[in-house]
């Protein structure tokens, strides 16, 4: 329970950063501290872990351990269709844009589990640009991609995931996009074709392609200032000129130095464009 | 520079506190500086109204939901974003978190009660209101342990005492007002 709260102090959490950093290559050290502090107690709980110390000798000393520290300290919750506005602006205002690149490349940078990937080749495939669309789903965390590749998702969640469909304006019959078996569903193959899943940190790894569109939501806000204009960097030098950007609905763009070379396409959707 | 804030008034809100936080809000003198940060359990997924009625009724503060990494500033108030937790960093920035709901809430006012204590520590205020659930409980206990004010709204006075008693069982010192006492309190504040 939370009664017994730890509470990592400063010092230790540098010793952790440190650990992370040079020996597995992780640099955590921008992360936002706040929730960082918070995913690593509850690490510690799940890890059923006493001390930090036990943390610490963990880390230094074991692989397995760091690969199940890595899976279990990013935050991984995501949906289907999260804020339906969000996905109607794209149907309405992105979509018909990009329907003039013979090939659109897009980026769903820190995909999580795959859900918000999933429903972009919905709309693609609604909007007739499935065929000739190419979407690379990236995370840092190995465990999402895996599950991610699958298209399997927890039946349970799909009443809901149906009901934001609809509000984005989805008009088709949301069964037809998935198969459901025992207590899972299991969306579609040929929409999931087009898709490579592949992992990529956006604190170290650098631009891999070009894009007409990427999507990074709900990512950013787990890095600090210094981190967050890292990366939009490296989103502008991954973007073609007038390509798209978008980011979660509490995200933006004031606190980088790149603010005025992005043009605001919705700010209540914080969708964003690289001027040429 | 803008000024450096000092202390914070947090209030925490549930199932029939509504009325309390107009109340509160409303009344707030024009001379109050003190930034607010309302947690306030909602609907998921429904565009929420809640600063536009806010606003309304009190013309002199701005009053909005956060972007993430913004600054706390006086005579502002938050209202943390519905399916996020609001954490406050120690610069006294705000930061959004998507994690898993805590008492199936997100934002959960436990989580945001101790991420103030850590920052605000005894400069905090903490305002707990009517609700059904047990939700800023425990929150209010850290931000009380950190020397912190713990205000909860009379069980009496509340729509749903739930939330109210669970606070009261688990702080010690926390002070029992009606919701019209705590307007009176906030305004010898300042
Ligand atoms: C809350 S999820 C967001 C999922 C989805 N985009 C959404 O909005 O529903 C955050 C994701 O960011 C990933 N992430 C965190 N740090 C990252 C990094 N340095 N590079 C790439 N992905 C990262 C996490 O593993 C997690 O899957």
């Amino acid at each position: 329970m939370m009664n017994d709260k730890r509470e990592i102090g400063e010092d230790d959490l540098n010793d952790i950063l440190l650990i992370l950093k040079q020996k597995y290559g992780y640099d955590f050290s921008n992360y936002a501290r706040a929730s960082l502090s918070r995913r690593l107690d509850r690490f510690m709980d799940t890890a059923k872990l006493n001390s930090i110390y036990d943390l610490k000798y963990n880390l230094t000393n074991s692989k397995e351990f760091f690969a199940f520290f890595l899976q279990t300290v990013t935050v991984n919750v995501t949906e289907m269709f999260r804020d339906p506005v969000f996905y109607k602006t794209l149907r309405e205002r992105v979509l018909p844009k990009l329907a003039s690149y013979p090939i659109i490349k897009i980026w769903h940078a820190g995909c999580a589990t795959g859900e918000e990937v999933y429903s972009m080749c919905i709309l693609l495939h609604e909007a007739g640009l499935l065929e000739r669309s190419k979407i690379y789903a990236t995370d840092i965390n190995p465990v999402n991609i895996e599950k991610a590749r699958t298209g399997i998702i927890s039946l349970k969640n799909m009443k809901e995931f149906t009901h934001n469909y609809i509000q984005s304006g989805g008009v088709n019959d949301f069964s037809q996009y998935y198969t459901a078996r025992y207590e899972n569903a299991i969306i579609k193959k040929e929409l999931r074709k087009n898709i490579v899943f592949s992992q990529h940190n956006l604190v170290t790894d650098q631009v891999f392609n070009e894009f007409q569109l990427i999507c990074c939501r709900n990512v950013l806000i787990y890095f600090n200032k210094v981190l967050q204009n890292n990366v939009f960097h490296l989103f502008y030098d991954s973007l073609a000129p007038m390509g798209y950007m978008a980011l979660g609905m509490k995200e933006s763009l004031l606190f980088t130095d790149l603010r005025f070379k992005f043009e605001t396409v919705s700010n209540a959707t914080k969708i964003f464009r690289r001027k040429a | 520079m803008p000024k450096s804030i000092q202390d914070i008034i947090v209030i925490g809100g549930s199932a029939g506190s509504l009325p309390a936080i107009l109340n509160i809000v409303d009344k707030l003198p024009d001379n109050f500086v003190t930034p607010v940060v309302i947690v306030l359990h909602r609907l998921r997924n429904v565009v929420s109204d809640m600063s536009r009625i806010l606003s309304a009724s009190q013309p002199n503060f701005k009053i909005h939901e956060p972007e993430d990494k913004e600054r706390i500033k006086q005579k502002h108030i938050y209202i943390a974003p519905q399916n996020y937790h609001l954490l406050i960093e120690d610069d006294k920035t705000i930061s959004l978190d998507y994690s898993e709901a805590v008492n199936y809430s997100r934002p959960s006012i436990d989580v945001t009660f101790e991420s103030v204590a850590h920052v605000f520590a005894d400069k905090t205020t903490a305002i707990l209101l009517s609700g059904a659930n047990a939700d800023g409980a425990e929150g209010a206990a850290v931000i009380a342990k950190a020397g912190g004010t713990v205000i909860i709204q009379d069980p009496e006075t509340s729509d749903y005492p739930a939330m109210p008693m669970a606070a009261l069982e688990m702080v010690r010192g926390a002070l029992v007002k009606t919701p019209d006492e705590i307007v009176d309190f906030i305004r010898q504040k300042c």
